[in-house]
């Protein structure tokens, strides 16, 4: 393909300064069993070709799902257009070093391949996990999902690019919803789609799966009998499952560059985060060290470089409670006189490269989980995004988690129901007393993180360890 | 544009046409199209930030055989001969996966007899013409959002022979304006032919708004406030009730926040009606079986539940009556019923209280109960005896509808207010929500 899309460069007939085509082939299938019985089946394939035409320091883009020299050089003249009536009122004069020149290859670590597993197969497993999930007639609802996706692009430039890489990625889902009267809990696999991976089947008949299920369908039926977490504040402990939320609202969106220099304030919002931050603003306690790594294998969002073509390595965004750097590539880079990392991304061929996270972690630090709860008199364990709302400045946060832990004396006790807690992210962060060594960190991602005009879901790894909080306000459900 | 269509519709006939020849007498297929030719401009500081073209189009196509079925998604191009080829390899694709595939019992086959063809022209600006058009009146303010214009089309035919066509042309612009200290107002002007006239006067009353935010904003402690929600703020409250409201598989499944209503655990205002109205004409009223949505569909009639929104699947499955929903049983035009509140009414009876334009990132706090939190957004004031007095910082509220459309409901104003729907994952959407705005007694804040 690269021989291709470099043929259909050299054969466009165009005056520009830069001209790079970004072509996007992705397959998924989609499989999901509601209570035992089919729901959804179905095979998407996209492919397209996005040009982007750099004109008086504005880039220009066109995007067409027709391959053939005709529409791609069609394409080619409209992002000409773009560009050049754009560039008289562009916003920042864009360089042709924004669109750096990479000759790269990549390719996802991958075990088991997709077709190991028939779709008949899949599905009589998804059908089993439903009927594992039901543990009880209370049980009134289960539902069971497999998402695979097989995604290439190919990059060249007129300076010279010619890089490819491929990515096979898997997520599961699974929930059981109990109910008696109108007490209604639903419990899933560590929340809504948040096994996602890079890989293959390996990451759908894990080892503990048939474990995790029985599991998942026995404490949706605990938590109608339980108790609601209390209104109090005291010491917040985040599982892993629930800190991939915890880092994704309140440090990676507030971390781009892009919102920082305000393109976002129109749709997903700002950020309390200044430019003049960067180097200096202590953004939690010294404990808190969050990295930006492309470079963990089967983390969800790993890869070489990013859709400018720049170079992915892993960085410290914030090192010991320190703001580091942002999330942005060359081009926000310049604009805002800040370092950054390679990760303005485009979510298919139809959309533009923005600044993006990609795998956002918290390093480990001291002490087991036995250890860590040891070490707390009284408090409550989270575990599972169930709800999440945070302002435009990514500032006042409320989230929810679908299943709780008192801990009384060192040791968890009580199961309680609606686990909610909120707060604000820099004194939330500073708050930040305890982190989990690395046998309490765990992965997740997620394929919906929204942002962007044209709006754009993107997918995004996170990893921590548990991680514990002082002096948090939680409380229960009910109106 | 109508050549455009003309020709796209022609290639979609001869595709269906292509399918159903090779189909077998025991097969059933439904085809739907989802096509764009878009231009997206992206503003920053009155400035350009991204601005770009895209032509766009997936088919859907869905194979049935002894209650067996599974889709194939792949690019329609308009080019007979490419889209013809893919379309024959996804069929030989789906007969392999579908004789894997367990039954459904509940699977429903395309049985109806419906056509319709809908195409609406506009007048848009050219590629040459948006920059220099929108940007110089505001060159002075601190513009940012997005102008998404061109040419969507929705398209469905079967192997019953019902067909549905609807294109349309359309413009609309995202907007926000900010003050230096990031207090700011939302604006969004849509239509099918741009209106110089009717844009400056749009951004002149955008400007009068953002000189009530020129004072300190005001720090509002949390608690409970007399509070006015001006439409935009009500059409996120409505967007949520698709997300585990309005659906009857969602009730069935113990997962909609008005099963509390239709127990009768809970009431909600005799003020408050929700329907379903394709009057409108804005979105296409056939769903992925091609069937046609009544032109109204009460859902909340006066504080009862009298409907929720029934899918065909849903309806064989729990052996009730479908009413034309689509299969996520989501809201696709919906209104709130106004009430008798003049606009030039709504400080004085909000007294002292809280007024705010818009509302975000909403999400239930708790679902069963009801409970939805958000954050306040752009202008939003503190109200003292009918008058403004500056505005608030942003503010969390956290609160059942089951209080804020139950017996807090003080009023509604008379006219309702078309909110469209900009969203563009994937695609342009279409439609929007009409609704009023609301007076409530003690809305909770609670950060």
């Amino acid at each position: 393909m690269i021989v291709e899309l470099s043929k259909l460069l050299s054969s466009l007939t165009i005056s520009a300064d830069w001209v790079g085509l970004r072509a996007t082939q992705e397959a998924s299938t989609h499989r999901t069993v509601r209570d035992g019985i089919p729901e959804y089946n179905s095979t998407s394939t996209t492919q397209g070709i996005m040009v982007e035409v750099l004109v008086n320091g504005q880039i220009g883009y066109a995007a067409t799902n027709s391959l053939t020299l005709e529409s791609v050089q069609a394409a080619a003249l409209t992002a000409q257009r773009h560009a050049i009536v754009a560039s008289k009122w562009a916003i920042y004069p864009t360089a042709i070093a924004a669109r750096p020149k990479v000759v790269e290859d990549y390719t996802s670590p991958i075990l088991k391949p997709f077709d190991a597993l028939t779709p008949g197969e899949i599905s009589e497993i998804l059908i089993k996990i439903c009927h594992t999930l039901k543990v009880s007639d209370q049980i009134v609802q289960t539902s069971a999902t497999a998402i695979t996706t097989e995604t290439e692009t190919w990059f060249v430039s007129s300076n010279g690019s010619e890089a490819h890489q491929k990515f096979w990625m898997i997520s599961t889902d699974y929930s059981a919803t109990a109910q008696e009267g109108a007490i209604v809990q639903r419990r899933s696999n560590n929340g809504g789609v948040a096994h996602c991976y890079q890989g293959g089947m390996e990451y759908f008949i894990t080892p503990d799966l048939w474990e995790r299920v029985q599991q998942i369908g026995t404490q949706a039926i605990e938590l109608l009998t339980a108790e609601e977490c209390p209104t109090e504040t005291t010491t917040l402990v985040l599982a892993p499952d629930q800190m991939l939320l915890q880092i994704h609202e309140s440090v990676g969106h507030p971390l781009e560059l892009d919102r920082i220099l305000g393109d976002e304030r129109n749709y997903a919002g700002g950020s309390f985060v200044k430019l003049e931050d960067f180097g200096t603003r202590v953004y939690g306690s010294p404990l808190m060290n969050i990295t930006f790594d492309p470079t963990v294998s089967g983390e969800f969002a790993s890869y070489r470089f990013d859709d400018t073509g720049t170079p992915a390595t892993r960085e410290y965004l914030i090192k010991e409670g320190t703001l580091m750097r942002g999330l942005g590539s060359l081009e926000s880079q310049a604009r805002a006189g800040v370092p950054g990392v390679a990760s303005t991304r485009a979510s298919s061929w139809n959309r533009p490269p923005i600044d993006r996270m990609g795998n956002l972690n918290l390093e480990p630090g001291n002490g087991n989980f036995e250890e860590t709860i040891a070490s707390i008199d009284r408090g409550v364990f989270m575990e599972a995004n169930r709800s999440w709302s945070i302002d435009d400045q990514r500032h006042k946060f409320q989230f929810s988690c679908e299943y709780g832990k008192l801990i009384e004396n060192g040791k968890l006790t009580k199961t309680v129901r609606n686990p909610n807690y909120r707060g604000i992210t820099p004194t939330f962060w500073g708050s930040l007393v305890n982190v989990g060594d690395r046998s309490t960190w765990q992965m997740y991602g997620t394929p919906f993180c929204g942002k962007g005009e044209p709006n754009q879901a993107i997918r995004v790894g996170h990893g921590s360890p548990i991680a514990v909080f002082a002096n948090v306000e939680v409380f229960g459900g009910g109106s | 544009m109508s050549q455009t269509v003309s020709f796209l519709e022609s290639s979609f006939d001869q595709l269906v046409a292509a399918i159903g020849n090779s189909l077998k007498p025991d097969e059933h297929f439904t085809l739907s199209l989802t096509s764009e030719q878009s231009q997206f401009t992206r503003f920053n500081h009155a400035k350009v930030r991204q601005t770009g073209s895209v032509n766009d189009g997936t088919l859907a196509l869905t194979l049935m055989r002894d209650q067996r079925s599974s889709y194939h998604e792949f690019p329609f191009t308009g080019d007979v001969e490419v889209d013809r080829s893919r379309a024959k390899t996804a069929l030989e694709a789906l007969r392999k996966e579908v004789s894997q595939i367990p039954i459904n019992p509940y699977l429903v086959f395309p049985s109806g007899t419906a056509t319709s063809r809908e195409i609406y022209t506009g007048e848009l600006l050219t590629i040459e013409e948006v920059v220099p058009t929108l940007l110089p009146i505001v060159a002075d303010l601190d513009f940012t959002g997005i102008y998404a214009a061109g040419l969507m089309i929705r398209a469905y035919a079967d192997s019953v022979g019902q067909k549905h066509w609807f294109a349309t042309e359309s413009f609309s612009l995202d907007y926000s304006l900010f003050t230096p200290d990031g207090q700011a107002v939302k604006g969004t002007f849509a239509g099918d032919r741009w209106n110089q006239a009717a844009y400056a006067a749009k951004i002149q009353e955008s400007r009068t708004q953002i000189s009530l935010l020129s004072q300190t904003p005001k720090s509002i402690d949390r608690g409970h406030y007399r509070t006015y929600l001006a439409p935009a703020a009500i059409a996120e409250m409505i967007e949520i009730l698709s997300w585990g409201g309005v659906s009857e598989a969602s009730y069935q499944q113990g997962g909609s926040c008005f099963a509390a209503l239709r127990r009768g655990e809970k009431k909600l205002s005799p003020k408050f009606t929700l329907r379903e109205n394709f009057r409108h004409g804005l979105v296409p009223r056939f769903n992925e079986l091609g069937e046609v949505a009544p032109l109204e569909l009460p859902i909340i009639e006066t504080g009862e539940m009298v409907n929720m929104l029934i899918s065909s699947k849903t309806a064989k499955e729990y052996k009730l009556a479908a009413n034309g929903a689509d299969q996520q049983e989501g809201l696709r035009s919906p209104e709130i019923a106004p009430g008798d509140l003049p606009s030039d009414q709504i400080l004085a009876t909000l007294g002292t209280g809280l007024y705010l334009s818009n509302l975000h990132y909403l999400n239930w706090s708790d679902r069963p109960t009801g409970r939805i939190t958000g954050m306040t957004r752009y202008a939003c004031f503190w109200v003292e005896n009918g008058e403004i007095v500056a505005p608030i910082e942003n503010l969390r509220f956290d609160d059942s509808l089951y209080q804020f459309w139950g017996e807090n409901l003080v009023a509604l104003t008379n006219v309702q207010e078309f909110i469209p729907d900009v969203g563009t994952y994937e695609h342009r959407n279409l439609g929007g929500t009409w609704v009023p705005g609301m007076i409530v007694n003690d809305f909770t804040y609670t950060l």
